[in-house]
């Protein structure tokens, strides 16, 4: 049960991340962006691409940093991966989402990036291959924190934890300490009136991109050091990125944090109580519930 | 009339190409001067300051500040050039405090962001007290003085200003216009859109009377006031305590 | 030459079943504009639905009720009714974003619980033991599929000429002033709400009609026949035939399964072995291809609807 719970909170950590984007463009480009968990594997495969050439370009690098299973290349991989995830959600908005938007063709923004979902998911198959990938072959040990009951922790997974935390930290002191932060929750309140009093809606938009973009490449990571990086994992990870800013209310920062943690935790725990094999199931059940009982989820607004 | 600081000439605008709800408007606004815009709803009095706002598009005609041609100026460009637009309702940011509110609004300034920023709150002392609440927590009446504050922030030549005395208590809304017209001693040109046409005309300069989306009448407020013929444009449609 | 033929009529047949879908999904998507992003979850509670009432009894999970086909098949759809109904009744009054995601969910929960609930529909191994309607007059083989073929035809001609006169009617035309101006819509006194929940569980219904006559073609379904693949090849035939045109619906379906059909032969033909093992992806990366492309270049699709062109925002003057 303990296990469960601390299972939950380190899914919930990577869910938290990529679930803040995802908020911010729900909310400010008004459409349901399924592509969006598709820059999780984007970032996580462009990092393990950038850690192979790091350690090949400078070995001293690729030391593990002790007790992490974890080098410093792969830390400098996901830095540069944050950027280049993030340029490429810009490019996808530039491309594609942006002309549909032209179009004035709102709803089919869904459309567009079910599409996208689908052709980055497959380009990356095919370019990785369909097997699994890892970031270290090494076996990481668990410390055991206790042994009745059985409670077990990996090193590298307090790191993602504690680095998530840290992300989200920044990302609070950015939205409330800074005229950049105002601006971006200006925007997402009311994008006229943020225009009226001065705030450039491109330039915002893009920055969402690029945060969203960035936040994400880390998040696959992330996803990547727990379990294992395989094209499809973005499919497996939309559904519950989408039950986080529903549960955190969509166009809540602080929701979507709190929305990846309550459903990385509830999935977790429903293994207590349901076979593994359900467990993707689980986010639904999760939406379902959070439609029934509040319907802008715990931060949102009823906004059509 | 040449040292108008705004001139609308001929403005053709709405919301679908096809469809204007303003025809052929003029309108100007002398410096430092509160210039008064009324009409029966559905006139295309905030159609008209949406316009020159770079709200809408503005299919005929052209819009000159300060001798610039503004026309379909992109609205965050707008405090650039010297113009501050506060709209009707939902004029400032609820989720924010009232200083970060300001602080967004004072974001281009600066070394003098400061500065301003005390003397607005000396102006506004009532803001001044409730600087870190949520903006969304304010009454009615503070609302709107967030709102003109916001506009003041960027240090303006003229002020659009839609309807401020909507939805106020009649005390808050006379506070509200006497605050606009104290800002014309320093100097600020005021275009203002009402409804409360009684109070609003004792205050203004110069007042221009559109319906169904056409000029009709315009000249000093003060001849206005007993004119005939505005009685009867206006008493027929006037919608009483209108928010 | 009867392998032409008959492959021929194997094609028409899965290609008329999935126009029979197209044309469910066109009164949600193309009439009403709801999202529908789990197409497959209703299509496959038509499938199921249609062979555990119809099958012969099973050990190990539910069926062998040996309800007459006819009764079977409805059963089926109003499976696929039910549970649109229960997601449009939480969504439907919420912004279009949550019965996307809502319907998307569904689709990943059933293809989830049909797959682990061995007590409900034999998990992997999927349904078995269903016999096909007439299979003892008519045989297994080429005229049992013709005869197949002339029902699933009648089927589709009926589901048009149903949707044509819907569109028609006092209805249709409500759906439409409902997806085009919701305020307008509600000021008249409509219930939005309520219009689009009905447009939402007739389409289902319509997908489940689907879903029961592919389930009764190959007598046997499984996870494997309600993956999300297919909502995605669904949603290419409507955007390519033309959201909102029925015409254009059928003929998306056919132009798409023939596309989908042709390009695996292709790939199996031509493709190096190793190549092979990514003829899904290759496909998966032209439907997402053909779907981007046609809302960036022709997002009307080749048979547009067509349309009384009505001015959105003319009301709000002030």
């Amino acid at each position: 049960m303990i296990q469960h719970l601390i299972d939950g909170v380190l899914t919930g950590s990577y869910l938290s991340l990529g679930a803040i984007g995802l908020t911010l463009v729900m909310h400010i480009l008004r459409f349901a962006n399924f592509s969006h968990a598709e820059l999780l594997s984007l970032g996580a495969y462009v990092a393990l691409v950038c850690d192979a050439l790091v350690s090949a370009l400078a070995p001293f690098l690729a030391v593990k940093l002790a007790p992490l299973s974890l080098t410093g290349s792969l830390i400098l991989a996901i830095i540069v991966s944050m950027i280049v995830t993030g340029l490429s959600a810009l490019l996808m908005d530039r491309l594609v989402f942006k002309r549909v938007r032209e179009k004035g063709q709102e709803l089919s923004m869904v459309f567009a990036s079910f599409g996208m979902a689908l052709i980055i998911r497959n380009v990356i198959g095919l370019i990785f291959g369909l097997s699994p990938e890892l970031y270290s072959r090494d076996i990481a040990f668990a410390t055991i924190l206790s042994r009745d009951p059985l409670i077990l922790v990996k090193p590298d997974q307090v790191f993602v934890l504690i680095a998530a935390l840290l992300l989200m930290f920044i990302l609070h002191l950015i939205l409330s300490r800074t005229t950049f932060g105002y601006a971006l929750r200006a925007v997402a309140e009311n994008a006229t009136l943020a225009q009226v009093n001065g705030v450039n809606l491109q330039r915002t938009i893009m920055a969402v991109w690029l945060i969203g973009g960035g936040l994400a490449a880390v998040a696959g990571v992330f996803y990547g050091i727990s379990h294992q990086l395989i094209p499809v994992m973005g499919r497996d990870l939309v559904l519950p990125i989408f039950a986080a800013t529903i549960v955190g209310g969509i166009g809540s920062v602080y929701g979507a944090v709190l929305g990846g943690f309550i459903v990385g935790i509830a999935g977790n725990l429903a293994l207590v109580v349901l076979p593994s094999g359900y467990t993707p199931s689980v986010p639904l059940l999760m939406i379902l519930a959070v439609l029934m009982i509040r319907p802008h989820g715990l931060f949102g607004e009823a906004r059509m | 009339m040449s040292e108008a600081i705004l001139e609308a000439y001929a403005v053709t605008a709405g919301y679908v190409p096809d469809l204007p709800i303003l025809r052929d408007v003029s309108v100007t606004v002398q410096p430092g001067q509160i210039t008064l815009i009324i009409g029966p709803n559905g006139a295309g009095k905030s159609t008209l300051i949406k316009a020159i706002a770079g709200l809408l598009p503005v299919s005929g005609g052209h819009i000159t500040f300060a001798g610039r041609d503004i026309t379909g100026i992109r609205t965050d460009q707008l405090s650039a050039h010297g113009i501050a637009y506060v709209p009707q309702t939902d004029n400032i940011f609820r989720s924010l405090t009232i200083r970060q509110n300001l602080d967004l609004a004072l974001r281009r300034a600066g070394s003098e962001a400061a500065a301003r920023m005390g003397l607005l709150f000396d102006q506004f002392p009532a803001l001044a007290a409730k600087q870190r609440d949520k903006a969304g927590t304010l009454s009615g009446g503070q609302r709107q003085f967030l709102a003109i504050a916001m506009a003041l922030a960027t240090g303006p030549r003229l002020i659009l200003m839609d309807e401020p005395s909507a939805g106020l208590s009649p005390k808050a809304a006379q506070e509200v216009l006497e605050h606009a017209r104290a800002l014309t001693a320093r100097g600020v040109s005021i275009l203002l859109v009402e409804q409360n046409v009684n109070q609003a005309l004792r205050l203004a300069d110069h007042c221009f009377i559109l319906a169904e989306g056409r000029n009709q009448i315009d000249g000093p407020a003060e001849d206005l006031r007993d004119n005939k013929v505005v009685g009867e444009i206006y008493l027929g449609n006037r919608r009483v305590g209108a928010a | 030459m009867i392998g032409v033929i008959s492959y021929l009529v194997f094609f028409a047949t899965t290609a008329s079943i999935l126009a029979i879908a197209v044309l469910g999904l066109n009164l949600q998507w193309g009439n009403t504009g709801l999202f529908n992003g789990g197409v497959v979850a209703f299509f496959g509670a038509g499938a199921y639905g249609t062979l555990i009432l119809g099958g012969t009894a099973q050990t190990g999970h539910l069926g062998g009720y040996g309800v007459i086909y006819p009764l079977a098949l409805l059963g089926g759809m109003a499976m696929a009714g039910l549970m649109a109904w229960i997601v449009g009744l939480l969504t439907l009054r919420l912004r279009h974003d949550y019965l996307a995601i809502a319907t998307f969910g569904v689709a990943v929960a059933f293809e989830n619980l049909m797959r682990n609930a061995e007590w409900l529909a034999g998990g992997a191994k999927g349904v078995r033991g269903f016999e096909r309607p007439l299979r003892a007059a008519l045989g297994d083989g080429f005229v049992y599929n013709l005869f197949f073929f002339a029902v699933v035809l009648l089927v589709l001609i009926a589901t048009y000429v149903f949707l044509q006169r819907l569109v028609v009617s006092p209805f249709g035309r409500l759906l439409r002033a409902i997806r085009e101006d919701e305020e307008a819509a509600q000021s008249l006194g409509k219930n939005p709400a309520r219009v689009r929940l009905v447009a939402f569980v007739t389409g289902s219904v319509i997908l489940g009609l689907a879903g029961g006559l592919y389930g009764t073609f190959y007598a046997f379904v499984s996870p494997q026949d309600v993956l999300p693949t297919l909502t995605f090849q669904i949603w290419a035939m409507l955007i390519v035939g033309g959201a909102g045109n029925n015409r254009g619906a059928i003929f998306g379906a056919f132009l798409i399964w023939g596309a989908w059909t042709a390009s695996g032969w292709a790939l199996s033909r031509f493709a190096p072995v190793e190549v092979q093992l990514y003829t899904g992806s290759v496909q998966f990366i032209l439907i997402g291809s053909v779907i981007v492309g046609m809302l960036m270049w022709r997002p009307q699709g080749f048979l547009p609807e067509r349309l009384v062109v009505s001015h959105k925002g003319t009301t709000q003057t002030e």
